[in-house]
């Protein structure tokens, strides 16, 4: 009985989360526009995704040359507070978790200010790129550190005492040993970025969207072109949603059995 | 032998060298830091006490704290926030209990099931919940506010409570019991509090995100609902149409956040980069 209703308030709660979500998913393959009123099937809304693939591109291009920079420089600044063991070390890993902890709209005001001061041009795409990277990389920087700390530390000193130089000795030796961490880090700054909206909203040419920005002019100011493409948005969620889920899978099989194989053990 | 001596002495010139050039890695970042996130927070903190022509001045409080429809709004905000976090918390609390009461494999699926969706952009999952809504004929306004909030910031309360429930030592519950504490007993006076620190990294990813996610609010809030203060904040920065209509109150109100924000921090005990967001360290 216990059990059974543990069960029953799991599945309430997932409901929650899903429901939304997979009416969503059908609906996006009906022919109408509006949900819960179905006219019969059709894929016309997936076609209509070429209507907004600038907008997945800006989206796309955004998240992964922001996030290959925020992980460069994310992983160097880690390898750096890493050995810096005195001030500069702690007081650079403690501006790092300003972002973080900070609300975003503060973040990206903060930035407009900066650029006011030097009488930049507000609104830049460079500003753009700039605020994703500060959003992103502190994350990067939590995700390889503890790869740092669980690596062997005599493993590079015994590359120098072979010879290495200290760039080869970093690259061979430190850079794959802490390799997974800086993946985990991209692939968060990745999800970071293409979540964001404050940030974009605040720093982006007007002319320039992405899926958030873009959505949000479709469902919280309802304008009237923009409303027109929510069915469009259904067939994006989908696509995203059903992506998700594979690589959800795709990433879990393995270390699933492997779990199975500790747990049997 | 003189041999051997040169060859340390190379090395540990070389192992100098390393450390130096290992620790100058960081400066590019620093500078980053520094230059982009350290001094901007210094600008809002100038512009805050400056009126417009640059002359010091605390007329932008003045005015802050005069409006009563902002300072209504930070207090909405506040209890909002408030709201919003614990019902997450209310909800998410059985759910991380029950998951890490299970076998381990068959709570990692579950596990996965409540995290899939962070990886949809959270502004579709907005629209997601508000087709629902209009579709079971819930108006817009401040009820629906609510359900969109709690409804984007569950899944964040999920990982943290799970991670802190499943590292806690079962032994301890046992000892009560076997000592004669009642079940609500044992929750109360072991689970609760050795799962705080859960509680507490899963309420700052709930609580401070919300005072500034305008998205949600201006998606449900229809024409009657409440707002959020990070709404007046890019009101100031954004106006209409994207124009900067007042930097200076702007600043002021950011400050006030800034403030909350790191008064919070010193109630809580601050961040911990172990705890991970989003499932870093899943």
């Amino acid at each position: 009985m216990k059990k059974f209703l543990s069960f029953l308030y799991i599945a309430l709660i997932l409901a929650f989360i899903y429901i939304p979500i997979i009416i969503l998913v059908v609906y996006s393959f009906n022919k109408g526009k509006t949900i819960g009123i179905w006219e019969g099937f059709s894929l016309k809304w997936y076609e209509k995704l070429t209507d907004i693939k600038n907008v997945l591109f800006n989206t796309i291009t955004l998240a992964v040359v922001s996030s290959l920079i925020a992980t460069v420089l994310g992983t160097l600044g880690a390898i750096g507070i890493f050995y810096n063991k005195k001030k500069t070390g702690k007081f650079i890993k403690g501006l790092s978790q300003i972002p973080i902890v900070n609300s975003e709209v503060v973040t990206a005001c903060a930035l407009v200010l900066l650029f006011i001061i030097f009488r930049l041009p507000h609104r830049h795409i460079v500003w753009l790129y700039i605020g994703h990277i500060i959003l992103t990389t502190p994350f990067v920087v939590l995700s390889v550190m503890p790869k740092l700390k669980q690596m062997d530390g005599s493993l590079y000193e015994a590359a120098l005492d072979l010879g290495a130089t200290p760039t080869q000795a970093l690259f061979k030796v430190v850079l794959p040993e802490i390799m997974p961490g800086v993946f985990s880090g991209f692939m968060l700054a990745i999800t970071l970025s293409l979540d964001d909206y404050i940030v974009t909203a605040t720093l982006s040419p007007l002319d320039f969207d992405t899926v958030s920005t873009a959505v949000y002019k479709a469902i919280a100011l309802t304008t009237e072109t923009a409303s027109q493409r929510v069915p469009t948005y259904r067939a994006l969620t989908t696509i995203i949603f059903l992506l998700t889920v594979a690589i959800v899978v795709i990433i879990n099989v393995k270390p699933n059995k492997r779990r199975k194989a500790n747990e049997n053990r | 032998m003189k041999d051997v001596n040169a060859v340390e002495k190379k090395n540990a010139a070389s192992r100098r060298r390393f450390g130096f050039s290992r620790q100058s890695l960081c400066i590019p970042y620093g500078v980053f830091l520094l230059f982009f996130v350290l001094f901007p927070l210094l600008l809002v903190a100038y512009y805050a006490f400056t009126s417009a022509d640059g002359t010091f001045t605390f007329a932008n409080f003045a005015d802050f704290f005069a409006d009563k429809t902002k300072v209504s709004t930070l207090l909405i905000s506040i209890i909002v926030c408030i709201l919003v976090t614990a019902l997450c918390l209310v909800i998410a609390y059985p759910v991380a209990y029950i998951l890490a009461k299970m076998k381990k494999s068959v709570a990692f699926i579950f596990l996965m099931l409540f995290i899939t969706p962070m990886w949809i952009n959270f502004v579709l999952r907005a629209m997601a919940m508000k087709e629902l809504l209009s579709l079971i004929g819930i108006p817009l306004g401040n009820f629906a506010n609510i359900i969109g909030l709690v409804y984007d910031f569950l899944p964040f309360m999920v990982l943290p409570l799970y991670s802190t429930l499943i590292k806690m030592d079962k032994s301890l519950a046992e000892a009560a019991a076997d000592l004669g504490a009642g079940k609500v007993k044992v929750f109360t006076s072991i689970t609760l509090p050795l799962s705080m620190p859960g509680v507490i990294s899963g309420a700052m990813m709930v609580f401070l995100p919300v005072m500034s996610c305008y998205v949600i609010t201006d998606t449900f809030s229809g024409a009657t609902g409440f707002s959020v203060v990070g709404k007046l904040i890019s009101w100031c920065f954004l106006g209409e149409n994207g124009t900067l209509s007042n930097i200076n109150g702007g600043a002021t109100i950011a400050l006030v956040l800034l403030v909350i924000m790191f008064l919070t921090m010193w109630l809580t005990g601050g961040f911990k980069d172990e705890d991970g967001a989003r499932g870093t360290n899943l």
